[in-house]
């Protein structure tokens, strides 16, 4: 690896020297963004392991490695962005399996999406590293902490950059190993290192879905490569073949895992129990919207597929719905984050799935700086929590400390996380002139120009169902009347200058990053759809397929009226939606949780997350593990140990014991058996 | 001639088979033994007439290897007696389970 960063520096220095990058698109040390954040895990953890106090030293490389790999970032975004419609660059170090037919090279792939993918994840997890030195501040485990994210980060930007499925699967189940040590990371607590390992297993689920179809890519095509792949598919494959739907069903089985879709989402919400830092990068900002990245990559072969196509849509907007209609009922302040944040990946599916995969990746940018934002704001607030009831002297568990019902009027007490929160809350409802408006309006508008009616509808009502629930999340947390108790009350206070920056800057992208895109009917800025443009040489291939079999895009919306009308009308009708819930709940007066009774009928119904833990439970998990007990009593313990091995044994003790029963140590015994022998065998000879 | 001379031997092995089965004291089942080699001693004397000499040359060593085994038998027998002052085979049944 050492030697790809020579390599890298080396030909920099030499293209420096030529120009070579005027006239072609010439990475800028792309290796570099892979190893600086591994450098990070390495030193960290061996200060982790040698002089755990030199947090000052860990609070400078964790955050400062990421920094360096956002610049490299930016670099290379600028470089491809000055070339028009640049080639994909394959960049190959060595060759890292090679047996027979299959050769893997270590290879990395620098092409407008990867590059855009990885300066969304530097840059978020820059700032999230930030905001972690004030968050994690006094923990323990610092140094342990930030090697974990600087190795997540290793593995984030391997899945991103890399040139091959094989290589992406190894980032692939990378970011999922450093999700699960995150989210077990107070692990002496069970129920963290519970969630910790339910997500892990979980995972696996859609993990083996990833195998499956890379086997089955290898069957058909011989190669793994992203680009032979993508130029032997639609050679190899017939539109709409069992094979394609196969494969591409298989992947988007991985996806569902790691990108939290029904039915593998359950393993997210219960991830909230990671340091809420995590939450925003792991399991809002980065790690989560792998899958889509990944349904936008192998967009060729989706596009080969119509069925899965479909299925990735559906599924997407059935999990937007269905995860929208739980964060309205719950109390968490994490959870209702993150339950949108399933949401939200829910739009992003329902947007590749129709086949626009910029909206998806645009979404998956914008979405990526709105909910860290959100999850941030929530961190802060928890923060402020927990010291104010530790100080009071009252229990500060997490359960205590994350309800909102035990908060309200945190705006007098937090104030610049409050107006953070709302320019957060604000985007993620899709208000214009916020990032969530531009993204969210453009999947919506996809999904009802391709014809789908039904994904339209249940787009815009999640979308009024997310301006709902975050609103009634400001107004428990940040307004009406505080309930934390009258001791705890004076302790509260904001957070540290360290962590309100990176919220602060974390808004400002919020407000940005949505005008990278802007569609061509709102004629605001000179340059429109400059992502739209700048992916075009990524999509091209599958857009021109999907284009061959489906036919153009409409224009106009499944009941009328063009983009510009609709985007109005659904600004004016989050906005509505807004100040209705605000109104309403502002009203009402909530009991602090220990007071409050459990919620009944439908509120029962979603407050539970509609059952589908304990059902899953009884269909899968007990089942699966009086299974387990079965094979360990019955089939290892009985059939294997005790037929089998000790039955062995017992056989041939019996039979020694039989045999030595002649053995009586009587001379006469002896002679009376040689004598019948001998007369046993005459016999046998003479008749 | 040779059909006495095989039922005789046959007589002599079978009596010598009986004394080894049914008597207990060594001494005797020794003997017995020694008659059981000599029945088939006379046997191979008999037939030789019609076969061949190898029959008596068989016999010389027959007798070599009996006195040897004579010996030790006898032997062991002293050294058996000396320990429990008795011959009688139901008494040393050490070599057992």
């Amino acid at each position: 690896m050492v030697g790809a960063a020579l390599v890298d520096l080396v030909l920099s220095l030499a293209q420096e020297a030529t120009g070579a990058h005027e006239r072609v698109f010439v990475p800028f040390l792309p290796s570099w963004m892979i190893l600086l954040p591994f450098l990070g895990f390495v030193l960290n953890g061996a200060i982790g392991y040698l002089a755990p106090e030199r947090r000052r030293l860990v609070s400078l490389i964790g955050p400062g490695v990421l920094g360096l790999t956002f610049l490299i970032a930016a670099v290379n975004l600028v470089l491809i962005a000055g070339v028009h419609e640049a080639e994909p660059v394959i960049r190959s170090y060595w060759t890292w399996i090679e047996v027979g037919q299959l050769r893997i090279e270590a290879a990395l792939q620098l092409d407008q999406l990867s590059v855009i993918m990885a300066l969304v994840v530097a840059c978020v997890s820059f700032i999230i590293h930030v905001y972690s030195v004030g968050y994690m501040g006094e923990d323990p485990g610092y140094a342990r902490y930030f090697s974990f994210l600087n190795l997540f980060v290793f593995f984030m930007l391997v899945l991103v950059l890399s040139a091959s499925f094989p290589l992406m699967f190894i980032g692939w189940e990378g970011v999922g190993l450093c999700s699960y040590l995150l989210i077990g990371f107070w692990f002496r607590e069970s129920a963290k290192a519970d969630a910790g390992q339910k997500a892990f297993i979980v995972n696996r689920i859609g993990d083996f879905g990833f195998l499956m179809a890379m086997f089955a890519m290898f069957a058909y095509l011989g190669t793994l490569d992203f680009q032979g792949v993508f130029e032997a598919a639609p050679r190899a494959f017939e539109y709409g073949g069992a094979a394609v739907t196969l494969i591409t069903l298989f992947l988007f089985l991985g996806c569902t895992g790691k990108s939290a879709q029904i039915p593998l989402y359950v393993w997210l919400p219960d991830a909230m129990h990671g340091p809420t830092p995590v939450s925003a990068l792991i399991h809002a900002a980065t790690m989560v919207t792998a899958g889509v990245y990944l349904v936008a990559r192998a967009g060729v072969l989706f596009a080969l597929a119509p069925l899965s196509m479909n299925v990735v849509a559906v599924v997407g907007g059935v999990t937007a719905l269905f995860a929208g209609t739980i964060a309205v009922q719950q109390y968490d302040i994490k959870r209702v984050v993150a339950y949108s944040t399933i949401s939200q990946l829910g739009y992003m599916f329902l947007a590749v799935g129709v086949g626009a995969y910029t909206a998806g990746i645009f979404h998956l940018g914008t979405h990526a700086f709105f909910k860290a934002l959100l999850f941030l704001a929530s961190g802060a607030v928890i923060h402020a929590m927990h010291h104010a009831l530790e100080h009071a002297d009252e229990p500060a568990g997490e359960d205590v400390t994350q309800d909102m019902r035990n908060m309200g009027a945190l705006r007098k007490y937090l104030p610049t996380t409050f107006k953070t929160a709302w320019v957060g809350a604000l985007a993620l409802a899709g208000v214009f002139p916020l990032a969530g408006f531009f993204s969210k309006d453009e999947i919506i508008w996809s999904a009802g120009a391709r014809g789908q009616t039904v994904l339209w509808v249940v787009g815009v009502v999640t979308a009024l169902l997310t301006a709902g629930y975050i609103t009634r999340w400001l107004v428990m947390t940040f307004h009406g009347e505080n309930r934390t108790g009258e001791r705890a009350r004076k302790y509260l206070h904001e957070a540290a200058p360290i962590m309100v920056g990176a919220l602060v800057v974390l808004a400002i992208g919020s407000v940005v990053t949505g005008w990278v895109n802007v569609p061509e009917a709102l004629p605001l800025l000179p340059e429109f759809t400059w992502l739209h443009h700048f992916l075009h040489p990524s999509f091209a291939q599958a857009e021109h397929i999907l284009v061959e079999h489906l036919g153009e895009a409409a224009h106009v919306s499944p009941i009328g009226g063009g983009e510009g009308m609709w985007a109005l009308i659904s600004t004016a009708a989050a906005i509505v939606t807004i100040l209705i819930v605000f109104n309403v709940l502002s009203g009402k007066r909530y009991l602090p949780a220990r007071e409050a009774k459990e919620p009944a009928g439908l509120w029962g119904l979603l407050y539970h997350k509609y059952y589908v833990d304990e059902l899953y439970d009884l269909v899968i998990v007990r089942p699966f593990k009086w299974l387990c007990v079965f094979s360990w009593r019955v089939v290892d313990q009985g059939l294997i140990d005790g037929v089998m091995v000790n039955g062995v044994g017992y056989t041939t003790r019996f039979g020694g014991w039989l045999i030595s029963r002649f053995q009586t140590g009587y001379l006469g015994t002896y002679v009376l058996i040689i004598v019948l022998g001998a007369l046993i065998i005459l016999g046998a000879v003479t008749l | 001639m040779l059909f006495e001379s095989l039922v005789v031997s046959a007589v002599l092995f079978a009596v010598g088979v009986a004394g080894v089965l049914l008597r207990r004291n060594a001494i005797v089942m020794f003997m017995c033994i020694e008659l059981m080699l000599n029945a088939v001693n006379l046997s191979f004397v008999a037939i030789s007439r019609y076969v061949g000499i190898e029959g008596q040359l068989f016999v010389i060593f027959v007798m070599t290897v009996a006195a040897a085994e004579a010996a030790v038998g006898l032997a062991v027998i002293i050294s058996i007696f000396r320990h429990y002052e008795s011959v009688d085979v139901r008494n040393f049944r050490l070599l057992r389970w």
